[in-house]
């Protein structure tokens, strides 16, 4: 291995083996005319076949059908009609789910970074040669620095098989950015008041719900699939929504009531909508009596926040602010003020995600109809193995500042990679499975000198994202859509499991993600852990053991169980009964006052553009996940770039035009790597500017997203750390236009 | 039997997934497509309103692209549906030129391609992929004709509006508004 430190390297120095596939056969005949059909007899008429799969596209694992054509070839995935994730209708990532599999731009086989000529150069390897490597280095990292200095960095499906891999030598090292990065404040906030997170998916009743509140959450730009399908219902029922966002989203466009709140301030307002319930005797006392703790407290400290008070914080006015809380009032307990997904704002965000759970605590929505739902999961069987040894530290004391941190923080793992800002427990080297953290995590400039600093980084991917570049050893995965993993086993109405099979054998010389951790398991003397030739044999097993087995699901694809757990509501005038300290409702919360933390919560001021420069708000938009679809051939043909929103009073101050492309600066002196087009609307506020995340790829192979529009993260340099739970709040960065970048763009 | 469609605009989130799936059913090459999603804004901030609407080829009962095509290449077929015989057509575009809509492209092999209501399915489907695939179900598709209809039923109860009804051509696809 070389020793000298990690030039990013372009995968194309060195031949990649085969020949890009023909792009989309010409083909005149039709496809197999059998969208959303469950009738099998059609499909053997016509020689097509399908296979069952859950979509990992997105978390929301939509299970769905993958149908081949006569000659084995994937013509196109629908959704599965018995799937609570998606009823049949697969949204425009999952529909487009196949241009994963067909990208030529795909990772194709094993390669090891080496030296040639005094440069850093990719070779192709055999899975032999990269496994063994592997193997070895992680042997050795493990020998000198314990098993715990590895770490494993992962998002989605395949992180399990690693996850596996991990605990069985040793080490719980791990972080994944769908929690401090994403949404653990609602996990931390919402627990601190009703004792259990919210989960995936969100157990909120929308289809029956009168008053869906949205606190900058953007259902219908975030595609999760059923909650849009829910709120489409919830719209056709005639139900209202409140939208609070400085930018016009979607929902904002088909709410009854939307406040174009100033950016930063939500708090003001949630407290202002708890003193207007409270002081204009809007709530049910006696349900408030027998199912919350610390009423009386929180009377008390939300006396003086008045409409007019939040007025001046947030620009809405007292009479909006009365007319929408009366409008929850009106609804309740059919209300949902919803917990959003992505809450990594401004630092205080489990204290926002309180407040959002306090007003659903008073106004009784919590295991209510048009509430929250009282969801149920299934566990399936773990497949025997032998005991996991036990890690002398894990991620939980590279966590410990953040007491109430429910999953490793990824951020703190990166930390614990850089020798000068480590603490006593020190990190050596990554596997990084299915997240792109180029462009997950924030403040870059710590990721890159971690990545500086390792002895050894992995990277199993199915695309040449930014991070590949950063690799020692470089593993191609195969597409969901050529692979067995676990089984979908999530919380909803009723549990429901769901099969995920490979429609295709792999293209090129792609691996699934289990037969790779196996196969460095068993290089690694834990072979005993991997006890089996086949993944299908441990969801065979699993599946018996429940009664089912492979074959059957293989038929179905989706199995809906019955609920063991009572209903899924409370009973009118049940009594709640909580895993909170207070088995209450905490609207004081006895958790928060113990560590220290404000028992309630309260509205700071956060830092404001200076002038000339506009708050960066950023976004997802319904054709793409993250960073991991922007070369997906079917996703690019309805979006291939990001723009920057930008209000006409600011274009007009600017002199911009929509289609002019501009870099940003932030307050940091950073500059985008790539220009952004300007996109001049009325749909976002003067004082700020917002953007798509997930475009600006770095990585020349992407050939169709590489340059194409601007990375956010590029700009978040400044971020504003959760005390309670280590969240990285991300919307206190402020950007300004140039029009040179002043240097060559970072290729 | 006149098929048509309503598109539900207080619904459609603009996702474009009805995009996709009519590209994977219909094997439209990439680059090209046979619906697309308008997204209009009218007003000032804070008073903006906003509408995504999901168009394609509006299968129109006075038809110009049927009219002026030199082979007959473009011709209606049962229950009113606008379609290209790819064999007869010598990709002239003068319906390209004629349609209002913009709805029509010329495919890679030559012929001129649109939207054909998923024609090739409805032995087995009274549906589209547009309209089977749609995850907030704003496509209603079915028989203009039979007052049963789901689609003529909410055309029935509901606001709605077609597009260029100053072109004459009596478009079979409405947006609920």
């Amino acid at each position: 291995m070389i020793s000298t430190r990690r030039q990013f390297i372009k995968i194309s120095t060195v031949g990649l083996g085969g020949a890009a596939v023909a792009a989309s056969s010409l083909k005149l005949a039709h496809g197999t005319g059998l969208f959303g059909s469950d009738d099998d007899e059609q499909i053997n008429d016509l020689k097509n076949k399908r296979f069952p799969t859950y979509c990992e596209v997105c978390f929301w694992k939509c299970a769905g059908w993958t149908h081949t054509n006569d000659k084995g070839e994937i013509q196109k995935i629908l959704g599965n009609e018995k799937d609570p994730h998606c009823y049949g209708r697969l949204c425009p990532r999952g529909t487009g789910g196949l241009g994963m599999y067909q990208d030529e731009d795909r990772l194709k086989t094993p390669l090891i970074r080496e030296e040639k000529g005094g440069k850093q150069v990719f070779r192709e390897a055999t899975w032999e040669e990269a496994l063994d490597l592997i193997a070895k280095k992680f042997k050795k990292i493990k020998a000198d620095n314990g098993a715990e200095s590895i770490a494993l960095l992962k998002h989605g499906t395949p992180g399990k098989h690693f996850e596996h891999l991990f605990e069985a030598f040793g080490s719980e090292t791990v972080g994944e950015p769908a929690y401090a990065q994403c949404r653990g404040p609602r996990e931390a906030g919402f627990a601190a008041t009703f004792g259990s997170w919210i989960g995936s998916p969100e157990p909120t009743d929308i289809r029956d719900t009168k008053c869906l509140v949205l606190i900058g959450s953007h259902i219908g730009e975030n595609m999760h699939n059923s909650q849009v399908q829910e709120m489409a219902q919830a719209i056709d029922n005639g139900a209202s929504i409140i939208t609070v966002d400085p930018r016009l989203s979607t929902a904002a466009s088909k709410s009854k009531f939307w406040l174009p709140i100033k950016p930063a301030t939500d708090i003001a307002l949630l407290l202002s909508w708890m003193n207007v319930l409270i002081y204009d005797n809007l709530l049910d006392l006696d349900y408030i009596k027998d199912n919350t703790y610390g009423f009386e407290q929180l009377k008390e400290h939300v006396r003086n926040f008045t409409p007019e008070w939040a007025y001046n914080i947030t620009n809405i006015k007292p009479g909006m602010i009365r007319k929408t809380a009366r409008e929850m009032a009106n609804a309740a307990p059919a209300v949902i003020i919803h917990p959003g997904r992505h809450v990594a704002w401004y630092g205080d965000d489990t204290q926002r995600e309180r407040a959002m759970a306090i007003l659903n605590g008073l106004l009784g929505s919590w295991g209510k109809r048009g509430g929250f739902y009282l969801k149920e999961g299934f566990k399936v069987p773990k497949y025997p193995h032998p005991k996991y040894p036990h890690p002398k530290w894990t991620w939980r004391d590279l966590a410990k500042d953040y007491p109430l941190a429910g999953m490793g923080l990824t951020q703190e793992v990166i930390r614990a990679s850089i020798p000068e800002e480590s603490g006593e427990h020190k990190v050596k080297a990554w596997l990084v499975v299915g997240t792109n953290i180029k462009k997950s995590i924030p403040h870059q400039e710590l990721v890159n000198k971690a990545i500086e600093a390792l002895d050894f980084l992995v990277v199993v991917d199915t695309m040449p994202m930014d991070i590949v570049g950063y690799a020692d050893v470089v593993l191609p995965e195969c597409t969901y859509l050529e692979r067995y993993d676990g089984i979908r086993s999530a919380t909803n109405r009723e549990p429901s499991i769901a099969l995920r099979m490979p429609a295709v054998p792999p293209k090129y010389n792609s691996k699934p993600g289990w037969w790779i951790a196996k196969q460095i398991g068993e290089r690694m003397g834990l072979g005993e852990y991997f006890n089996y030739e086949d993944f299908s044999e441990v969801i065979d097993w699993q599946l018996q053991q429940i009664g089912s087995s492979l074959e059957e699901m293989q038929a179905i694809g989706v199995k809906n169980l019955p609920r063991k757990s009572g209903s899924l509501y409370f009973a009118e005038g049940e009594k709640v009964n909580l895993p909170t300290n207070s088995g209450k409702i905490e609207l004081y919360s006895t958790e928060l006052a113990a560590k220290g933390f404000d028992p309630m919560p309260l509205y700071t001021p956060h830092a404001e553009p200076e002038e000339g420069f506009y708050r960066l708000i950023y976004g997802r938009a319904p054709m793409h996940t993250f960073s991991r679809t922007a070369n997906n051939p079917h996703l690019t043909d309805l979006k291939d770039k990001n723009t920057l929103w930008m209000n006409p009073k600011v274009a007009k101050l600017w002199g911009f035009e929509t289609g002019e492309e501009v870099y940003l600066k932030n307050q940091d002196g950073v500059v985008t790597s790539f220009p952004i087009s300007i996109r001049v609307t009325e749909r976002i506020r003067w004082d700020a500017v917002y953007m798509i995340h997930g475009f600006g790829h770095t990585n020349k192979k992407l050939t169709r997203a590489y340059g194409k529009g601007a990375c956010d993260t590029e700009m978040i340099t400044n971020v504003k750390v959760d005390p309670i739970m280590g969240g990285t709040g991300m919307r206190e960065n402020f950007v300004t236009f140039i029009k040179d970048s002043g240097k060559e763009t970072k290729a | 039997m006149r098929y048509g469609m309503a598109i539900d605009t207080l619904k459609c989130v603009g996702c474009g997934d009805c995009v996709v799936a009519c590209q994977t059913e219909n094997n439209v090459p990439f680059g090209y497509c046979r619906d697309w999603i308008t997204e209009t804004i009218d007003g000032t901030y804070p008073k903006v309103e906003l509408e995504f609407r999901s168009e394609r080829c509006n299968h129109c009962e006075n038809s110009p692209c049927v009219r002026c095509c030199p082979t007959g290449a473009s011709h209606i077929v049962e229950g009113g549906i606008v379609v290209v015989t790819a064999d007869k057509c010598i990709g002239c575009s003068a319906c390209i030129e004629s349609c209002p809509y913009d709805a029509r492209y010329t495919h890679p092999l030559g012929h001129v391609d649109k939207c054909t209501f998923c024609h090739h399915v409805r032995d087995y489907k009274q549906t589209t992929a547009c309209s089977a695939v749609c995850p907030t179900s704003c496509i209603y598709f079915g028989d203009l004709d039979n007052p049963k209809s789901e689609v003529s039923m909410v055309l029935k109860n509901r606001k709605f509006k077609d597009l260029a009804p100053e072109a004459g051509t009596k478009p079979q696809i409405f947006y609920l508004i």
